[in-house]
């Protein structure tokens, strides 16, 4: 058994399909960086081009489910196509797989951590370093803005929650970004019934 | 109790992560901050190390908080709260509920919501460059600080014009980290 995990470009014949989808994710969590959209490469060369699990325009579908789902996408693709092989059983092992690294090597990390800061120049460093990360976050945002519609009502949502967190952050108000979320779907639903009910005849379903 | 808070604080942050990895960045800072588990700076030595880690950050960041509040179990916990709303969500869209995200109604919701989030992810991105350019107190200007954000800004977004896809994100934090250390001096 001990052999045939070493040897893993075999096709892991006999293997427990259960054992094959968690150490498949296992292998996507350990080797992307930076998540998200770098994931989504890794996942559609293994379970698409290598073992054909799911197919291309499966994960086309699945980019587009992930987009209108909460939480990060490598997440909603391992469920997906764990459970698409196993049920629910392979969904579990393929989310837990894909968790699990990152998990083990944070908790590691982290126990180093508390006392690492507490010398100078790794002090230093992390002044730096928390300019960086502002910017990374900043530069996720343009990028976003980048692929949104430019169209006035997205641009505006955009725009008014831009000033509204903005002005949070500033007077230290605790209201927190869901509220701002929550109104800002509530606005588009009441926009959105609001046409509607101008022209009943004209309902699309 | 400290492993309900735990639980229920990333549940949140699961249930509303829109919009990719950043997407959650906001969400994290604002639970661990009215808990008061972490502070600003505490926050974004963390989102670094996620980003030098493999996996997605707002894992790392659950499974920092829950340990560094609870060990082991609150790791565990956290991390478990964090992913079980997209687990959850996932597999509801795909056992019975396929129509429910082409459900016109759904649909206008995510309209405004999306948006939504990334105008607060640019602003808090824009509030943490501005914090840190401005010092601890109010109204006095860090010029190191300044000096730093705008020659890394300039490098980041300047590398993206001279070659495809620019400066990776790691190799600006070893940048930053170098520079820190050139500002502010070894010992």
């Amino acid at each position: 058994m001990r052999g045939a995990l070493l040897r893993r470009p075999l096709p892991l014949v006999g293997m427990n399909i259960l054992t094959e989808l968690f150490l498949t994710f296992a292998e996507i969590g350990l080797f992307t960086f930076g998540g998200g959209y770098a994931m989504i490469a890794l996942i559609e060369r293994s379970c698409v081009e290598s073992k054909r699990w799911i197919s291309h325009d499966e994960m086309m579908d699945i980019t587009a489910i992930a987009e209108s789902t909460p939480g990060p996408i490598a997440i909603n693709c391992a469920t997906y196509v764990g459970y698409k092989r196993k049920g629910l059983a392979g969904a579990v092992a393929a989310t837990v797989g894909i968790v699990l690294p990152s998990f083990c090597i944070i908790f590691l990390v982290s126990s180093f951590l508390d006392n690492f800061l507490e010398i100078a120049w790794v002090a230093h460093s992390f002044a730096g370093i928390k300019i960086a990360v502002g910017i990374l976050i900043f530069d996720a945002a343009v990028k976003m803005i980048g692929k949104m519609p430019k169209k006035p009502f997205p641009l505006a949502v955009t725009g008014g929650a831009f000033c509204a967190m903005m002005l949070i952050n500033i007077f230290a108000v605790r209201i927190s970004s869901i509220m701002l979320m929550l109104a800002a779907g509530m606005l588009s639903l009441s926009i959105f019934l609001a046409k509607r009910s101008r022209r009943p005849e004209g309902g699309e379903r | 109790m400290i492993y309900l808070e735990l639980f229920i604080g990333f549940l949140k942050v699961g249930l509303f992560s829109f919009g990719g990895a950043y997407g959650a960045i906001p969400l994290i800072r604002d639970v661990v901050r009215s808990y008061g588990w972490l502070g600003d700076d505490a926050l974004s030595c963390m989102i670094a190390v996620g980003e030098s880690t493999p996996g997605p950050i707002m894992v790392n960041l659950a499974t920092y908080v829950g340990r560094s509040q609870a060990g082991l179990p609150g790791a565990l916990i956290a991390t478990t709260a964090v992913v079980l709303p997209s687990f959850v969500v996932i597999l509801l869209v795909m056992i019975l509920l396929r129509k429910w995200l082409e459900n016109p109604y759904a649909q206008a919701v995510l309209r405004g919501l999306k948006p939504c989030v990334i105008g607060i992810v640019l602003a808090t991105g824009a509030y943490l460059i501005v914090r840190n350019c401005m010092g601890t107190s109010c109204g006095k200007v860090d010029v190191t600080a300044t000096a730093m954000a705008v020659l890394l800004a300039g490098i980041y977004f300047g590398s993206r014009k001279r070659w495809k896809g620019g400066l990776s994100p790691i190799a600006l934090i070893v940048l930053s980290a170098s520079l820190g250390i050139a500002f502010y001096g070894w010992r």
